[in-house]
């Protein structure tokens, strides 16, 4: 689960991690406020969306079209005013807000839809002397928490592992004893840091690690971590995932999730506990099990369908789920075929079968629906759906169900 | 022999009272596998199904039943704690079905395992079957057939997949491990071709991998200079968009890293042969033998 900047900023300022003074607006109104309260005679103002290129992004809303165009193309200049604004007065902070508030941001990660904005974070201008990055996550290949730091802040970290992978320096966490105060002081002597700021990283890193385990994070990311002239060490922006694994013990994390930003098929989806992503081709897919999901994808592809969705109702689905994972595949009106593939092992296909029969009967079939059933049952499911008079087209193997899948699209 | 499960194999399971544990225990035993024994704690001293006993914890099971393995299907919160458990119980084979285990308890638990004399299969995973010998987990078993072909794969029902197109076409196998799709496990995929490689009884192994992370490759360096046997190679999501978890909590691709084309670019580096259909894995896995003089 991923979080907003000002549910992350909130994090970490209860765990003694340094941020900027800010207050999260749903409101022009509360966005002036909060920004009369900060005081001072500088303002930022952010757009609260999950999506990374805030700054570069444009409003739907306000921007031409080809300014988007251009958003979506990742070109470096693009004319107008964007998701993060600075404001030397009380005036552009409400204009600021109220550009933001209620209109859709389009930035090279939305993609051409963007993404509603219904809050903004208004802080107090930083005094920029460094950027820095910071991150904690978890190193599958050595099965441990990694803490890296780079000098090259405000860059994508990809991008500084491309280009200058010198500036990135890296600490292994034992988890038996946590991040040490000596790594944390030989990273911060790494990135060249003395005296004051060197101090303030170090206290930093420990901070970053324990906010990272209280809130059973999987990725931490600070970017920039600034030094300022005096030498304070501050988060200026940061981004975390929450482990999807670990939410039942994180109510109030969880209490924070903003449906508002995932595709609203993918939040019913998970309503009935089923996997599913939205993708951009005409057959629809229902299978059970990730990695035959995936696969299933893959060899409509490679007998040159597309697909439409990821879907895996999981390893012990009931006719219920299996119901509601076809209305879910059928609402989108790019679907024009649908591949129901199970393997059966826990799963039996004969319920399978029922809550296709079930679901077909209520809603009726616009699209031909190609079903390949095998393992547990399979004989009684076949046999299920071929006594129900539905026109439904049965499959012998996964190569047939994927051509009979990518025929159907083609009107054979 | 196959591997790491057989005739010799003395079962427990962790959590053998619940819905699943349960269900799985009666199947794995109607299969053939000497259940021994069972662990639910707090219900130490009664009896499953009237003659498997019961034990509270891991170490009394070990000490009245000799148990060498254990099949884990103890709730996500607690299951890090089972693997722990298990470990210091001197269990040989730990075997963790459970999905959706906090990364951060793993992290430690995988840590815990270090240096100790056992091996971790999953979690997230269907399992481990020797068919005709002994399964420990959820897969069908009916669809198995003895015989020399290992398969390897991170996923479950995309292993039952590649079994069913070789059992159809007669080629039994030696061992079948679901390594498991969450981003720590214990047994990776450099492990198992290691392990079938020095099985005299497998001739050949079907890799099964999937986005994310860079086990695959890691793995195919290890073949490359090592493995002495064919394999076949399959990757699941070629297809899928990078920064979306498909399923799997380890399947996505981040960070540039994980995607499918760099897989299969190890894959050809070492020598696999892949298939870039999943229904031509039994098929493929045919004419390697034939070509190989094996069959």
């Amino acid at each position: 689960m991923k979080l907003h900047e000002y549910q992350a900023k909130e994090l970490l300022r209860r765990h003694g991690v340094p941020v900027p003074p800010g207050e999260a607006a749903h409101t022009v109104e509360d966005a002036v406020k909060a920004a009369e309260a900060l005081g001072g005679n500088f303002w930022v103002v952010k757009a609260q969306v999950h999506a990374g290129g805030r700054g570069k992004g444009r409003f739907k809303e306000v921007a031409a079209a080809a300014d988007l165009e251009a958003v979506l193309a990742g070109a470096a200049e693009v004319p107008g005013k964007g998701g993060v604004q600075l404001c030397r007065s009380i005036e552009g902070v409400r204009e600021a807000a109220a550009m933001m508030l209620g209109n859709t941001l389009v930035t090279k990660q939305t993609g051409a839809a963007g993404v509603v904005v219904k809050t903004v974070l208004v802080t107090t201008g930083a005094d920029i002397a460094r950027e820095l990055y910071a991150a904690l996550l978890l190193d599958r290949q050595t099965s441990r928490i990694l803490l890296m730091a780079s000098t090259e802040g405000g860059t994508e970290i990809e991008e500084v592992a491309a280009v200058n992978p010198g500036a990135i320096h890296k600490v292994s966490i034992d988890p038996v004893t946590g991040l040490g105060d000596w790594q944390a002081r030989q990273l911060a002597a790494k990135l060249g840091l003395t005296g004051k700021a060197f101090n303030g990283a170090v206290k930093m890193f420990l901070s970053l690690y324990q906010t990272y385990m209280a809130t059973d994070s999987s990725m931490l990311e600070i970017n920039p971590l600034v030094v300022s002239s005096d030498g304070d060490v501050v988060a200026l922006d940061a981004k975390f995932m929450i482990d999807d694994n670990a939410l039942f013990r994180q109510k109030e994390i969880t209490s924070w999730y903003d449906a508002g930003e995932d595709d609203a098929a993918e939040v019913e989806a998970a309503s009935y506990n089923l996997n599913f992503v939205k993708l951009d081709g005409t057959i629809g897919c229902l299978v059970n099990g990730a990695g035959l999901a995936m696969a299933t994808m893959d060899i409509i592809k490679f007998y040159g369908g597309e697909p439409a969705n990821f879907l895996d109702v999981g390893g012990g689905a009931n006719k219920d789920q299996v119901k509601a994972a076809l209305g879910i595949i059928t609402k989108d009106p790019a679907v024009k075929a649908i591949l129901v593939n199970i393997f059966g092992g826990i799963m039996r296909c004969d319920v399978i079968a029922a809550g296709i029969i079930a679901a077909v009967a209520e809603t009726g079939l616009q699209v031909p629906l190609i079903a390949r059933l095998e393992g547990t049952n399979a004989e009684l499911g076949r046999k299920l759906l071929s006594e129900s008079g539905l026109a439904i087209i049965t499959a012998t193997s996964l190569a047939d169900a994927a051509e009979k899948s990518v025929a159907a699209v083609a009107g054979k | 022999m196959a591997v790491l499960v057989d005739h010799n194999t003395r079962l427990i399971t962790q959590g053998i009272t619940g819905s699943s544990g349960a269900f799985h225990s009666r199947m794995c035993k109607a299969y053939g596998t000497n259940l021994v024994g069972g662990v639910t704690p707090g219900k130490g001293g009664t009896w499953f199904e009237g003659e498997v006993p019961i034990f509270n914890t891991v170490a009394e099971a070990v000490k009245y039943t000799a148990a060498n393995a254990t099949m884990i299907f103890v709730p996500p919160p607690y299951a890090a704690d089972a693997i722990m458990e298990a470990a210091d119980a001197g269990i040989k084979l730990i075997v963790c079905i459970t999905e959706g285990i906090p990364a951060n308890d793993m992290v430690k638990a995988w840590r815990y395992l270090q240096g100790k004399d056992c091996r971790l299969i999953g979690p997230n995973c269907p399992g481990i079957i020797t068919p005709g010998a002994a399964k420990i987990g959820i897969m069908p078993g009916h669809i198995h057939l003895p015989g020399r072909i290992g398969v390897v794969s991170r996923s479950g029902t995309l292993t039952y997949e590649a079994v069913g197109q070789l059992t159809a076409l007669g080629l039994g196998q030696s061992t079948c491990i679901g390594i498991g799709g969450d981003p720590i496990i214990g047994t990776n995929h450099t492990e198992a071709l290691r392990l079938f490689n020095d099985d005299p009884d497998t001739d050949a192994v079907i890799m099964i991998g999937e986005i994310g992370g860079s086990a695959e490759e890691a793995a195919c360096a290890w073949a490359k200079a090592n493995m002495s046997k064919p394999i076949i190679g399959f990757i699941a999501g070629a297809t899928a968009p990078p920064g979306r978890r498909m399923g799997h909590a380890g399947a996505i691709i981040s960070g540039g890293q994980g995607r499918a084309e760099d897989k299969y670019a190890a894959m050809s580096d070492a020598g696999v042969h892949i298939v870039r259909s999943p229904a031509e894995m039994g098929r493929r896995m045919k004419e390697v033998l034939i070509e190989a003089g094996l069959l």
